[in-house]
């Protein structure tokens, strides 16, 4: 029997993720999808940037000019960001968050270049969250002692009573899971609206979506960046802990 | 006991209208803290980019609950897990 589509014309609303074709990977059936297209894309347009950037640093001159402004600008303003929250352990954490910024902004932003938000599939988002939650642990492991994570961990009780300690546990696994479920879904939410828009109005959804572009891909998906940064240098920064 | 297939759809359909009213909550919340954060821009002009960044910090993480209601909404809706 035919399910009736939840919205009118569902048929003519796509912000599904497509696969495109299937192979077998040992066994298990491995597809390869919009998804992995979309961030080929973007890898692509990074990549690009990289090498050019390269280019001009390496004849970089005393006096900056042309692009070597903008690249030091792109550098400076990414340092500056680490260096709010991070205080001294800001300089290991250049790179890493350098990267994950730049990545999950243009991912935010793709859909003004018309592909899916990579960031729009929670198997892009959850690894990022796991990267955060590793390396939360890496840092906290190496710069606490045992004993104190031990205490922390069964923190409003004395450490020989460890009632609070499974609460803990939870609350320390909840980190990676909202970290990455607030990215996909403001990415989600800004992708469903925008087919909305497109897939309701038809011919009515001339020029003016653009100010809804600005908004769901521009705005947001700057301000979700920003957000998961933020968080995640607090969580390391929280991790090493203020005497070392 | 048996339901057709119309009738779970439907219910979903409710479920998933239900599930976004937790959009009140951080509406409400990110009011608050907007609200504050104007306050205290009144009160110290020179400190206004940490307000304002420390805003939308506390506002993206209140967002969350809401968006855990629109992923509900959103399960029910498209991915159909009651109506297999």
């Amino acid at each position: 029997m035919q399910i009736g589509p939840v919205l009118s014309s569902a048929d003519e609303i796509d912000f599904m993720i497509h696969g495109l074709f299937k192979y077998s990977f040992f066994g298990h059936e491995v597809w390869i999808t919009t998804s992995h297209v979309c961030i080929l894309i973007v890898m692509l347009i990074i990549i690009g940037f990289a090498i050019a950037a390269n280019r001009a640093m390496r004849k970089a001159t005393e006096v900056p000019s042309g692009f070597q402004n903008v690249v030091e600008l792109i550098v400076e303003k990414l340092d500056g960001m680490v260096d709010s929250p991070m205080g001294k352990n800001a300089p290991r954490f250049y790179n890493y968050i350098g990267t994950v910024f730049i990545f999950i902004f243009l991912s935010n932003i793709s859909g003004l270049l018309g592909l899916r938000p990579p960031t729009a599939d929670y198997g892009v988002t959850l690894p990022l969250g796991i990267l955060t939650f590793v390396l939360i642990h890496f840092n906290q492991f190496k710069y606490q002692k045992l004993k104190d994570i031990w205490v922390d961990m069964c923190s409003p009780l004395p450490p020989w009573l460890p009632i609070w300690f499974p609460i803990n546990l939870i609350s320390e696994i909840a980190v990676p899971v909202s970290l990455s479920l607030r990215l996909f879904a403001n990415v989600l939410s800004g992708t469903v609206m925008m087919a909305l828009v497109y897939g309701l109005l038809k011919w009515f959804a001339v020029i003016w979506p653009a100010a809804l572009h600005v908004y769901f891909d521009l705005f947001s998906g700057a301000i979700q960046t920003y957000v998961f940064c933020m968080l995640t240098m607090t969580y390391i920064n929280n991790a090493i802990g203020s005497e070392n | 006991m048996e339901f057709n297939t119309e009738f779970i759809l439907g219910c979903s359909a409710i479920g998933a209208g239900l599930a976004v009213i937790a959009g009140i909550g951080p509406g409400i919340g990110q009011g608050i803290a907007a609200g504050h954060a104007a306050a205290a821009v009144g009160r110290n002009p020179g400190a206004k980019s940490a307000i304002t960044s420390t805003m939308l910090l506390g506002q993206a993480v209140a967002e969350t609950t809401g968006l855990y209601g629109l992923l509900i909404a959103m399960l029910l809706l498209f991915v159909k897990p009651l109506g297999k």
